[in-house]
């Protein structure tokens, strides 16, 4: 059985490569799914977590996490698309209007 | 007993009138205004015939009639019910009220017909009458004061109803702020009360207040300091000296508002209150003095001010504060049964004397300078004699309901005080000249006006039928007292006297019958003498040699500039009170106060939020990387002192 500090360290990994992909990346597409990454990173924690301690609170958790990052899918994606119609761009930098 | 059990009914139907006018008016047709407008005081004044008849056949000691609907106010030890109340002296309010209120609205569908503003009149004079019963209705001070203050901003109202005109909105605001002084008297004076006796209801309130001892001359008690407050209440909302600077100014109202409110109802409110609280000032004789004592005078003051008027509704303004004086002269010396029969007789005739000059004024296409009319005596006959009708009536002519409640006033004055009563006989002099004179020189005399510009017609018949029944009642409504005269019962007295029972105690000089030569006495008295002196001098000016006038103002060229500006005093108030404060409010209450101390409070809030803001604006660079770094870090530093705690 593969302990579960494996699994924890796969998951920082992840979430560690979601933070700096969201931090450097420009394009809203790439940053969405960097927070989709983070997201699931952390659903992949809170199940090794539930595996060691033998629980079943950490699995439900994830099954709400899932669902509101669908939520938060269709949303974002939705805002994106109407960025991308008024703006002709993905590039974060150039979506900067509330500092002006 | 439907209508005794559902007091709240009376004052609930106009003000469901006023709602449906204001709010639907607007889209409807002219004659649904009417209906509206109408039935609402009809079945008003049909549900108060009702209560007299039920209210007849109620047993003695059922009277006054209180009926509480829930409680108002409950705080502490404190309560105020919406409580309504029926006794004697309601009822004769109640039928003025509604009644005249009746007649005036007919008329006013004739006089107000090509008004633009028609449904918001109806909505308000609607509104006018919802209050004006309350007050007369209410069985404590507080809900009296509603009504009260009601009627004061529907006089405000009707009063700048032409609001377009300067003069008209000036004449509001004037109104509103006089009556602001007396309002805050009476409400004073309500708190003293309360203070006193620890509720506001009349009925514990006066016989206790009677159950006090009388408080001697010189003394300034507690019950004379309340009767003095409610006093300068009554002061401002019946134009008496020094408030009564208003009402003359309130005739920029149309003139049907002059009627109903500025001459029947609303001004009598005052003269009301003070007979309600008949056993408060009965216990106050200095209270008494005072209120005598500026009856008197303001009838006096403002008779002489009428003499030289030339608007034919200035010369009424002032008569009717004059009247007023009369009435708070009665209440002075005790005779508060008299005082409430003039506000009585007093609102058949004055309603008619207005809505007849409204009529003239309607025929003369809006002209109300007396010297520009002359001669319409043949041109609209029906005008002409319902308006000689009331000029008798008021001149104090033998036989007309003003000559039995003048002479009532004046015989109990005479008991009283004979200086107050030579006054009295003098302004009844007074009085029957300026009216024989306004008469005569809108009536008689050659026409001066242009006859072939201005068309005089007479006015249509929902504007003459209100006329002549008001004509009716002010030649017959006296009539109740006159069996006084030959020895017999006043009726009118013998009725309300169940209200004032503890001043016929009090005052009992003022009340007795005096016998069969009291007939003589008033037929040939010196009321009646005065008023036969003014009737010949107002005929001898104004028809026999009408270049008299003219000469006398030449030769007395002081006395009349005196007269014809008023005494100045509008002048004097406005260089002893309305400058200073103007000053102190432009040099004071706005560079100062308002621009310093709270403009600045507010702008330095301002300030600061904005320089604020502007510092801390560097940090939001728009830029969501940048966030999400901040966010990152505080997530670090957080999680580090979370753990360093921990461990």
């Amino acid at each position: 059985m593969v302990p579960t500090s494996y699994y924890l360290v796969l998951s920082a990994v992840l979430f560690g490569l979601g933070v700096v992909a969201f931090i450097f990346k420009r394009n809203i597409i790439t940053i969405f799914m960097s927070i989709e990454l983070m997201l699931n990173a952390v659903n992949l924690a809170f199940v090794a977590f539930s595996r060691a301690l033998g629980q079943l609170q950490g699995q439900v958790f994830v099954f709400f996490v899932i669902v509101v990052a669908a939520a938060e899918a269709a949303v974002g994606l939705a805002i994106i698309i109407v960025i991308a119609r008024n703006r002709g761009t993905l590039n974060v930098e150039r979506v900067d209007s509330l500092k002006h | 007993m439907p209508v005794l059990n559902y007091l709240w009914i009376i004052p609930l139907l106009p003000l469901l009138g006023a709602a449906a006018n204001g709010i639907f008016g607007r889209a409807w047709k002219k004659n649904i205004v009417t209906s509206v407008a109408l039935s609402s005081t009809t079945l008003a004044f049909l549900a108060a015939l009702e209560l007299v008849r039920e209210f007849v056949a109620l047993p003695a000691d059922q009277i006054p009639w209180t009926k509480s609907y829930f409680t108002w106010i409950s705080a502490g030890g404190f309560r105020a019910d919406f409580a309504l109340q029926v006794d004697q002296l309601t009822v004769i309010m109640l039928l003025v009220v509604t009644g005249v209120g009746w007649l005036i609205h007919i008329y006013s569908t004739g006089y107000m017909h090509d008004d633009p503003g028609y449904t918001r009149f109806f909505s308000y004079l609607n509104l006018f009458m919802f209050f004006m019963l309350l007050l007369v209705l209410a069985a404590n001070y507080l809900l009296m004061f509603v009504g009260w203050e009601g009627v004061g901003l529907c006089s405000y109202l009707l009063i700048g109803f032409f609001f377009l005109k300067q003069s008209a909105t000036n004449a509001g605001n004037k109104a509103f702020w006089v009556n602001r002084i007396g309002d805050f008297g009476f409400i004073l004076g309500v708190l003293m009360i309360l203070r006193t006796f620890g509720t506001l209801d009349f009925a514990t309130v006066l016989p206790r207040a009677a159950a006090m001892p009388a408080e001697p001359a010189g003394q300034w008690g507690v019950l004379t300091t309340i009767a003095l407050l409610l006093f300068v209440g009554a002061a401002g909302k019946s134009a008496q000296l020094p408030l009564y600077v208003w009402l003359p100014d309130a005739m920029e109202g149309p003139t049907p508002v002059s009627a109903l409110i500025h001459a029947a109802t609303m001004v009598t409110a005052g003269v009301y209150m003070v007979a309600r609280s008949h056993a408060i000032f009965l216990n106050a004789p200095v209270a008494m003095q005072v209120v005598a004592v500026v009856g008197c005078l303001t009838a006096l003051f403002a008779a002489t001010i009428g003499l030289v008027q030339t608007d034919i509704k200035k010369v009424l303004a002032y008569s009717t504060v004059s009247q007023l004086g009369y009435m708070f002269l009665a209440c002075g010396v005790g005779a508060f049964s008299a005082g409430v029969f003039h506000l009585m007789t007093h609102a058949f005739f004055k309603g008619l004397l207005f809505l007849a000059a409204g009529s003239v004024i309607h025929a003369m296409g809006g002209e109300q300078d007396m010297r520009k009319m002359g001669g319409l005596r043949k041109k609209i006959p029906w005008t002409f004699w319902t308006m000689f009708m009331a000029t008798l009536a008021i001149a104090g002519t033998p036989g007309f309901s003003g000559f039995f409640s003048k002479d009532e006033i004046l015989l109990a004055v005479q008991r009283s005080s004979p200086l107050l009563w030579a006054l009295g006989v003098l302004t009844a002099g007074l009085t029957s000249f300026y009216m024989f004179r306004l008469l005569f020189l809108t009536f008689f005399g050659p026409p001066r006006f242009d006859e072939h510009h201005v068309h005089v017609h007479e006015s249509p018949r929902n504007m003459l039928g209100p006329l002549v029944v008001l004509a009716i009642l002010a030649v017959g409504g006296g009539w109740m007292a006159a069996p006084h005269l030959w020895d017999g019962a006043n009726h009118f007295e013998q009725y309300v006297a169940p209200v004032f029972s503890t001043a016929s105690e009090a005052a009992p000089a003022a009340e007795s019958s005096g016998g069969a030569s009291e007939l003589l006495q008033s037929l040939v008295g010196a009321p009646v003498i005065a008023g036969l002196i003014g009737f010949f001098l107002a005929w001898w000016f104004y028809i026999r040699s009408p270049e008299t006038p003219k000469k006398l103002a030449d030769s007395l060229a002081g006395p009349y500039k005196l007269l014809g500006g008023k005494y100045f005093v509008d002048e004097l108030y406005a260089a002893a009170i309305v400058r200073p404060l103007v000053w102190i409010s432009d040099n004071v209450l706005w560079r100062v106060v308002d621009e310093g101390a709270i403009d600045g409070t507010v702008n330095g809030v301002a300030r600061v939020s904005r320089e604020t803001g502007d510092r801390l604006r560097y940090a939001s660079t728009g830029n969501i990387r940048s966030y999400a770094a901040w966010i990152l870090v505080g997530v670090v530093v957080f999680t580090s002192l979370l753990l360093w705690m921990v461990g």
